[in-house]
């Protein structure tokens, strides 16, 4: 994605200043559905207006920035760790959802990070993660008393 | 003199075995994480904050504070080692720092950021010491509309003024007051931005949005580009002590640091990157070694490091007295207090004294314990360096997933911090500043309600912004700020020029 020349249009930059427009219009259309309740001031709409308001001007401002070639060059990306991360999470996510503890999805994460980073050890990195994830899990459960989304693995401590 | 009657009863305070104990917990983990690449303090208090929730607040304080400077040390240990500074603050450290170790002097290289922070971390917190009674007493008399042309200063500063580009700084801030938004509204009970999910009701968690933006999203950005650079760790070779030379080269950087670090650290202005840079082009120029520079010279590392170190202290002055975050470490200390429903600002200076001089004495406790610490430990530090990467990022997210669950047991928190992490990702890749982001959440709601209690008293007329005289001024300094960088286009471009 590395741009040749210093004054070619960008895709991604004209990509982000959509996305501002549209963060704007959200904003701007959670506003119309607030009620005012004192009659002299806008109360709760003045911050989304403002907020509204400059997200367009600076969409422009990123449009231009883009439309001239502005935006720092870029190095090539590699997407497989990222996938790879966020996939982990999103098991992370659906475990806990359905009741099966963070125990498991957390050194699933493990693994899958240190996988990511280049590491070629699966297996030893999930026990190393479920090793972790236990010893965290006592110190916060057990020490600090706080609660962490348990499944039938957690129950057994 | 009546801010060292305040000091002594806070050192009262500071010296409870358990408050010295959480300020030594602080500067280890403080040093720790500043010496591991990919965290920084403000991810650490981030973390730390679920789970300190139901500690005494001044300890946790103490210890947030304690990560903070030891932050600031630790940093400086890896930017001379490895020449990849963990912090932006370090970068000017790691220039001179850097070709230090590389010329077998990482040793001296070390001993004076260690002594340099500690100097100006003293006399830094001394200037906090003496200021912040006068900026109490200035700021009771400010009105809502003044509080929120305060903030509008420091909203621009911390966005636009020093960044690379204006427009990339501003929209992250404003990524950030759109965050603020999310949630009931305190004064009126209607929800925005919330969308009918239960979890958005009551806003956007500011730990949930720091540990993905640097947690994940860090993780996220080191790892897709792996393939690029790989880093070199420098042994420490020879002596760690300074030679007579070394000292006298350095005490002189040291105290110019000081001066540069201390009072743009304490102005709204946010970031200790501009003092490093500005000492370490004063010690340029200064120097009577300039065939030193380029090859490793002391006064590149003393000054800039310095600099670092008094800018920190700097960035509580308006933090402590005005309740105004300038940093993204500042911002996450703000939201330690509020976890404890303290609100920093004049008023913390009458209604908790005791707390707030207790964290101003523990200040220089910890710079002691920093300097006691830091270099005999050296080997230690250093030895964290050599964590496998694929661990540490590893470790990195487990706390990150665990930290954000502990706090709001919830998918949909978890969902957030994944998407906070991509953001974090998408805004490293195109350069966007994560600071703002913080900052603007933080200080969104803030700024909000100094708005609408200004807009409520002068019955909706927003020219009353104008007509104080203080919230005028400000409104003026805030606009040249926003339009300076427009037209001098070097302003925050010197970095460039330096590297």
């Amino acid at each position: 994605m590395a741009s040749s020349s210093q004054r070619r249009i960008d895709v991604a930059g004209l990509v982000i200043a959509l996305i501002l427009l549209v963060l704007a219009g959200i904003v701007w259309w959670d506003m119309t559905k607030l009620q005012i309740l004192s009659p002299y001031d806008l109360g709760p709409k003045v911050m989304p207006i403002i907020v509204s308001g400059c997200l367009i001007l600076l969409a422009i401002g990123n449009a231009i920035g883009a439309l001239r070639g502005d935006l720092p060059v870029r190095d090539s990306l590699d997407w497989k760790p990222i996938i790879l991360i966020l996939g982990a999470l999103a098991c992370l996510i659906v475990l806990i959802r359905f009741g099966g503890g963070f125990m498991i999805g957390t050194a699933l994460l493990f693994a899958a990070t240190s996988t990511a980073f280049g590491r070629r050890a699966f297996v030893t990195d999930f026990i190393i993660g479920a090793v972790i994830a236990l010893i965290v899990y006592v110190l916060f459960a057990k020490l600090l008393t706080l609660s962490l989304p348990a499944g039938p693995l957690e129950r057994l401590f | 003199m009546e801010a060292f009657t305040s000091l002594a009863g806070g050192l009262a305070v500071a010296i409870q075995p358990a408050n010295l104990m959480f300020a030594l917990i602080g500067v280890l983990l403080g040093t720790a994480v500043g010496v591991l690449p990919g965290i920084g303090p403000a991810l650490t208090v981030a973390l730390l904050l679920p789970i300190t929730f139901k500690l005494d607040p001044a300890g946790s304080i103490i210890m947030f504070a304690g990560i903070y400077y030891g932050g600031m040390y630790g940093g400086s240990t890896t930017a001379i080692l490895i020449n990849t500074p963990g912090e932006s603050a370090s970068m000017a450290t790691a220039l001179e720092g850097n070709l230090m170790a590389k010329a077998g002097r990482g040793g001296p290289a070390l001993a004076t950021a260690a002594i340099g922070s500690f100097v100006a971390g003293t006399i830094a917190t001394l200037g906090l010491t003496l200021l912040a009674p006068y900026l109490v007493d200035i700021a009771v008399s400010f009105g809502p509309e003044d509080y929120f042309a305060l903030m509008v200063v420091a909203f621009v500063t911390v966005s636009a003024t020093f960044g690379d580009s204006p427009v990339r700084g501003l929209t992250s801030l404003f990524i950030g007051l759109m965050l603020g938004l999310v949630g009931i509204d305190l004064l009126s009970g209607q929800s925005r931005l919330s969308f009918g999910v239960p979890e958005l009701y009551d806003n956007i968690e500011v730990t949930t949005l720091a540990v993905g933006l640097f947690a994940v999203g860090e993780a996220l950005y080191v790892a897709s580009r792996r393939h690029i650079q790989e880093e070199k760790l420098e042994a420490v070779r020879g002596s760690l002590w300074m030679t007579k030379e070394d000292w006298k080269r350095s005490w002189k950087p040291w105290l110019r640091g000081t001066m540069f670090g201390f009072p743009i650290g304490a102005l709204p202005a946010g970031g200790a990157e501009i003092p490093t840079f500005l000492s370490y082009a004063t010690e340029r120029r200064l120097t009577k070694h300039p065939e030193d520079f380029g090859k490793g010279a002391i006064e590149g590392v003393a000054g800039p490091e310095a600099a670092n170190n008094a800018s920190a202290a700097g960035t509580l002055v308006p933090l402590l007295t005005l309740g105004l975050p300038t940093s993204a470490t500042a911002a996450m200390l703000l939201a330690g207090f509020q976890q404890y429903n303290i609100n920093p600002g004049p008023l913390l200076f009458a209604q908790n004294a005791d707390l707030v001089w207790g964290l101003i004495a523990s200040l220089f406790i910890a710079n002691v314990m920093l300097l006691v610490l830091n270099l005999p430990l050296v080997g230690l530090w250093v030895k964290l360096l050599t964590i496998p990467q694929p661990w540490l990022y590893a470790g990195i997210l487990v706390f990150a997933t665990m930290g954000t669950i502990a706090a709001n047991p919830s998918p949909v928190e978890l969902m957030m911090l994944t998407v906070f992490g991509v953001l974090g990702f998408l805004m490293r890749r195109f350069d966007f500043p994560i600071a703002p982001v913080i900052v603007g959440l933080i200080l969104g709601p803030l700024a909000e309600s100094q708005l609408r209690r200004a807009l409520s008293i002068s019955l909706g007329d927003p020219m009353t912004l104008l007509q104080s005289p203080i919230s005028a001024t400000l409104l003026t300094i805030a606009l040249l700020a926003l339009v300076l960088p427009f037209f001098l286009k070097g302003l925050g471009r010197f970095k460039a020029v330096e590297d």
